[in-house]
């Protein structure tokens, strides 16, 4: 517990939240850029060279917007709700790896913040508690629409957290950690997606719902609810439920990637740790082509039926898949 | 060890404010809020404490679900207006006497056990790791675990039972009644 030891964490830890952040503003353009492709469209061209302008054009355009705050809202609360659904996606990406260990300038420094023995419990623990940001912003916005916005949201994240919880169980039981850097060491011959292709599937359909991506987003169906949750807010606030939106894009895939995908291991990885990072951005990408490409593909799912496929299908079925592959492990003197 | 002190201090102070809070906030969903901010401390506290397990445990359990559950009930009943008059009269001077007599119990209990050696000594450091407590509940203490699980059932069939029961029998005699002209 030296200086620099302190010193190094705040590097990395200041290295990943600007990494989720400018992350932010790119798989914006991401999506964008992709969505715009599948419908034969161009996507924004305009400011810079290919767009790449675009996310900073927003943002600008986002700070001098006037801030609005509804009359008979909890100011309170109203302020707070959007900080409170940013910081859970800012730091959920601290149990995550993105390499063994590199030497830099001599010093032997570990690729990831902080490899916690219970690092699982710790993702399950800020997904549960990043339900508030968004039901306390329809709620104290003062307006139906936002209120039922934030009720669906949080009724949704509540029945899927389950099915996502049981999920992430798998890769525990098979590496017999809950440290991600474990879970991704055992991954060294196979990849738990292979060997657990349900898992796997009920982790990402569970992820989409618990981030209300599409097919799951209910909680801001435009049709039915104008915007849902921030349909009061305007100028950075809404820039910062935006922001909270992609960034658990982000975190999802990482987490996705490091729990199924063999996260940071690739060709070579023994050899040269420094291409640790690169083997988890590039899945990563492929994750969020696939979460974007779904979004352009599947139309909204009814709240009735995205309730019952939680509880009666995802749910037991996670529940099953746990079940089995305890029964398996054990049998085969794992 | 003096910022151990320090942390458990500020943290200390921060779960009995917020359990204050709680029950003194007038609208319900300041109340609940507060509670999740005491549930979120005391887990600081088991993190001081050495248990991480339990602290994660406590928020996603505590924070995470059922409190999400009653902001969802408070405002899906749009309840967090609670009325400025007492509904309980006189309750407010029994709390006090009570109060009296549990910290006359405390300032006893300190006298009679000689107050600080009554401190147990540190558990080992793989006391609060996830192996441990598993181990624990499914060796040692097997059939509380079991009851408490089959109690849990238990209940979550009778909740079942609850949201049902009479809606269920009144839709089929309804549908049995009127079949016949709600065909259209």
């Amino acid at each position: 517990m030296d200086g620099t030891m302190i010193l190094e964490w705040l590097i990395k830890s200041l290295i990943l939240i600007l990494t989720m952040t400018v992350g932010f503003a790119y798989v914006t353009l991401y999506e964008r850029k992709l969505l715009a492709r599948i419908q034969v469209r161009i996507g924004p061209n305009r400011a810079g060279p290919f767009g790449v302008l675009q996310p900073v054009a927003d943002g600008i355009k986002l700070i001098f917007k006037e801030e609005l705050t509804p009359t008979n809202a909890d100011k309170l609360i109203f302020i707070l709700a959007p900080v409170l659904t940013v910081i859970p996606a800012l730091i959920i990406g601290a149990v995550v790896p993105w390499g063994t260990e590199v030497s830099i300038f001599g010093r032997v420094v570990k690729l990831y913040l902080a490899d916690i023995n219970i690092g699982v419990l710790y993702l399950m623990a800020v997904t549960s508690i990043s339900v508030y940001g968004l039901a306390l912003a329809g709620w104290s916005s003062n307006n139906k629409y936002a209120t039922l916005g934030g009720l669906r949201a949080m009724a949704q994240m509540i029945s899927y957290e389950l099915a996502l919880g049981f999920a992430m169980i798998v890769p525990v039981m098979m590496a017999g950690s809950m440290s991600l850097v474990d879970i991704v060491e055992s991954q060294k011959s196979i990849w738990f997606a292979v060997v657990q292709p349900l898992a796997f599937v009920i982790y990402f359909i569970a992820a989409l719902a618990e981030i209300n991506r599409s097919p799951f987003d209910m909680p801001e169906a435009e049709q039915e609810l104008t915007a849902g949750y921030h349909t009061e807010y305007s100028g950075m606030k809404f820039a910062l439920f935006f922001m909270a939106e992609y960034i658990k894009m982000i975190a999802i895939s990482m987490i996705g990637a490091s729990l199924f995908l063999g996260g940071y291991r690739g060709p070579f990885i023994d050899l040269y740790p420094a291409l640790g990072p690169l083997y988890l951005f590039i899945k990563v990408v492929v994750i969020l082509f696939v979460i974007i490409w779904i979004r352009a593909t599947l139309p909204r799912i009814r709240y009735d039926r995205l309730m019952q496929f939680g509880w009666k299908i995802l749910f037991p079925l996670a529940l099953l898949n746990v079940f089995i592959t305890a029964v398996v492990l054990v049998w085969a003197g794992g | 060890m003096l910022i151990t002190y320090l942390i458990f201090g500020v943290f200390g102070l921060v779960v009995a404010a917020s359990a204050l809070g709680m029950l003194l906030s007038r609208n319900a969903v300041y109340s609940a809020l507060f509670l999740v901010l005491n549930f979120a401390t005391v887990a600081v506290l088991y993190l001081i404490l050495g248990a991480p397990f339990i602290a994660l445990v406590q928020i996603t359990v505590y924070a995470g679900s059922i409190m999400v559950l009653f902001l969802f009930v408070i405002m899906l009943l749009g309840a967090e207006k609670m009325p400025p008059g007492e509904p309980l009269r006189g309750h407010r001077w029994l709390a006090i006497v009570f109060g009296l007599v549990f910290l006359a119990e405390l300032v006893l209990f300190l006298i009679y056990r000689g107050g600080m050696q009554a401190v147990v000594n540190a558990p080992s450091l793989e006391f609060g790791s996830p192996a441990a407590v598993g181990m624990m509940l499914f060796q040692k203490y097997t059939l509380p675990f079991e009851v408490t699980g089959f109690i849990l059932v238990v209940a979550t069939v009778g909740a079942i039972l609850f949201t049902r029961g009479e809606g269920f029998k009144s839709r089929k005699r309804t549908l049995g009644i009127t079949s016949g002209d709600k065909a259209e």
